[in-house]
């Protein structure tokens, strides 16, 4: 891990600076994800305050929280490589890539983190204002926020290498927006971005369980607001690492597999 | 496997299947049910040695199948049949350490990032393939002084000429010396002066570093100032392997005469003498075949007023024209005498 070190510094200064060139197009990124999670934290607050203060066991200052730390989870797990393959595809950029001696999965992550930590500059003093804003009241514990350091790294990396496995698709076919789309609606009901799980039927519940994407941020919020015992978070874990584990070995077969189709058709 | 081979392939082939469809609306829904495909054969069965410090001129017509070659050797194709050991490696398994020890420079793609200064893909390259940073600071200084990088280095690649980025690139995938070098047109759209600039370090490295180089290149300046050797493919096929000398006489055995006369043709049928190339005013260009040479240029100087009379081996780009443009094997079956060569 340590042999990366250098490599994953290379790709920081890098990532850093081609992120300062485009400075416009990285805030208007950013303010994509400010709006959405704000959006819903309006609708849902105004419809608990016409509730009488209360929806499905949310009360008007939780869903602020919620939503406010959903932006700062999303944020901090969030990709767009399922946008960028087709067109390293499209332009041959990939064969640059693959002469590297090293996985092109790390110039990605770098890339990410890169961004994230840059970003975090605007995104943390805005969920304050925001906080302030919605006047939101929040009392973490020790033992959440310390479990939420290893829970956000793990959704990270689980959504980092499903969403990397995804857009591999691009390998058999270039248009893949469709799919794109498909995804990011199936993700805005089963990891609790639209809504509080907890408020599904019961079926959808049942089915957010089986599925990765409620581990990939549904879980880190609810965590982050303390609505979970520490089973529930061992539980959490250990989805996390399941969903981990057979992302990393899904983006095995499907790399392979990719790499193989590409080298056979060329470019 | 001979001594001190560096490249060695040996039946290489490549068949692309691409789906096939007719024009029309019809057509196109008929290809959802059954989907038409045919196979391209790309590289058909060629085998050749590149020895340790050779540079090589591979040679052939847009899509005769040299960029598939040179991308299975560099391991971004799998190839459909044969094998390929360059370093002892087989490229297609991209084993770090063998990327490593090589290159490929394509002239229409590049690695620079384009946003930011050239120095800092050098440095990003410098952590990628792990340069030790003394070394790292001698290529870097190397390269600038062969290839003139001073004054580019801190520019971004987006504000660089092409000729100026395709210095930059050359320099960006040398910075860890490779021991070979795939160059894949790397003077492609280049005026002359940067053309014979990048011919030059070409030499220039291959000597300092003994690196085996397979370049190929549509300008036969290129080729006749850098490789003593050529190989010549055509719809796949290797056609020639052996001196760059050897191609003219092998493929084209003829010589061109020009023959200026005292008084002007004045009506002359010099036809006889050979094949009339071209005729200005007093001034014919013949082409003779090589071995009736000197028994015809003795011709034309005791029975005609000759002025003035040059032989020359025929230009190699006529050479090479004369080959692409006779399809599909001018040479038949390619010797194997000569195609295992040098």
């Amino acid at each position: 891990m340590f042999a990366f070190y250098p490599i994953y510094r290379g790709y920081f200064r890098t990532s850093l600076m081609m992120m300062f060139q485009y400075r416009i197009a990285m805030l208007i990124w950013l303010l994509g994800g400010i709006i959405e999670p704000l959006m819903y934290l309006v609708i849902w607050r105004t419809v608990s305050l016409q509730q009488g203060g209360s929806v499905g066991g949310y009360s008007t200052n939780d869903f602020a929280v919620y939503f406010i730390a959903m932006m700062m989870v999303s944020h901090g797990t969030f990709t767009w490589i399922m946008w960028e393959y087709v067109y390293r595809i499209r332009t041959g950029h990939f064969s640059v890539m693959l002469l590297k001696p090293i996985h092109p999965i790390h110039s990605d992550i770098a890339d990410n983190i890169g961004y994230k930590f840059l970003t975090l500059t605007v995104i943390a003093p805005t969920a304050l204002l925001l906080a302030w804003f919605f006047d939101a009241s929040w009392q973490p514990t020790y033992w959440t926020l310390a479990a939420f350091v290893p829970v956000l790294i793990l959704a990270f990396l689980m959504r980092f290498y499903w969403e990397w496995s995804l857009a591999m698709v691009a390998f058999w076919t270039l248009r893949i927006d469709a799919m794109n789309q498909a995804y990011i609606v199936i993700t805005l009901f089963f990891s609790g971005k639209l809504a509080p799980l907890s408020l599904f039927p019961q079926f959808v519940q049942r089915a957010a369980d089986l599925l990765p994407f409620r581990w990939m941020l549904y879980f880190p919020v609810e965590l982050l607001l303390g609505r979970v015992t520490p089973r529930d978070v061992l539980i959490g874990i250990g989805a996390q690492l399941f969903w981990l584990v057979a992302g990393y070995l899904f983006m095995q077969l499907i790399y392979r597999a990719g790499i193989k189709r590409y080298a056979a058709f060329g470019n | 496997m001979e001594q001190n081979s560096v490249i060695h392939i040996d039946q290489l082939s490549k068949v692309y299947t691409v789906n096939e469809r007719e024009a029309g609306l019809i057509a196109a829904m008929r290809s959802l049910v059954k989907r038409k495909t045919r196979d391209v054969k790309a590289v058909d069965a060629i085998s050749f040695t590149v020895s340790e410090g050779e540079i090589v001129g591979f040679l052939g017509p847009n899509g005769a199948g040299k960029t598939t070659t040179l991308k299975m050797l560099s391991g971004l194709l799998h190839p459909t049949d044969g094998s390929a050991s360059v370093l002892g490696y087989r490229p297609w398994e991209r084993s770090r350490d063998y990327l490593r020890r090589m290159t490929l420079v394509m002239g229409q793609r590049n690695q620079l990032l384009w946003d930011i200064p050239v120095i800092d893909t050098f440095e990003l390259n410098r952590a990628v393939y792990r340069i030790p940073e003394a070394e790292y600071r001698l290529a870097v200084e190397e390269l600038t002084e062969l290839l003139e990088l001073a004054s580019l280095l801190q520019r971004p690649t987006r504000n660089l000429s092409l000729g100026e980025r395709m210095k930059c690139e050359i320099a960006a995938a040398l910075l860890h010396r490779p021991s070979v070098l795939f160059l894949d047109e790397p003077t492609i759209g280049l005026d002359v002066t940067m053309q014979r600039r990048i011919r030059r370090f070409i030499t220039e490295y291959n000597q300092r570093t003994g690196a085996t180089v397979l370049l190929t290149s549509h300008y036969m300046a290129d080729v006749e100032a850098l490789c003593k050797r050529v190989i010549v493919i055509h719809h796949g096929k290797l056609l020639y392997d052996g001196e760059l000398t050897g191609l003219a006489d092998r493929i084209a055995p003829f010589k061109t005469v020009e023959v200026k006369l005292q008084n002007g043709l004045g009506g002359r049928p010099l036809a006889q003498y050979g094949e009339l190339v071209a005729e200005t005013e007093g001034r014919v260009t013949l082409r003779i075949p090589k071995v009736d040479t000197a028994s015809v240029t003795g011709r034309l100087l005791a029975e005609l007023d000759v002025a003035d009379l040059t032989v020359q081996d025929p230009p190699i780009e006529d050479v090479i024209e004369h080959v692409f443009s006779q399809s599909p094997s001018p040479l038949g079956d390619p010797d194997p005498q000569q195609a295992q060569s040098v």
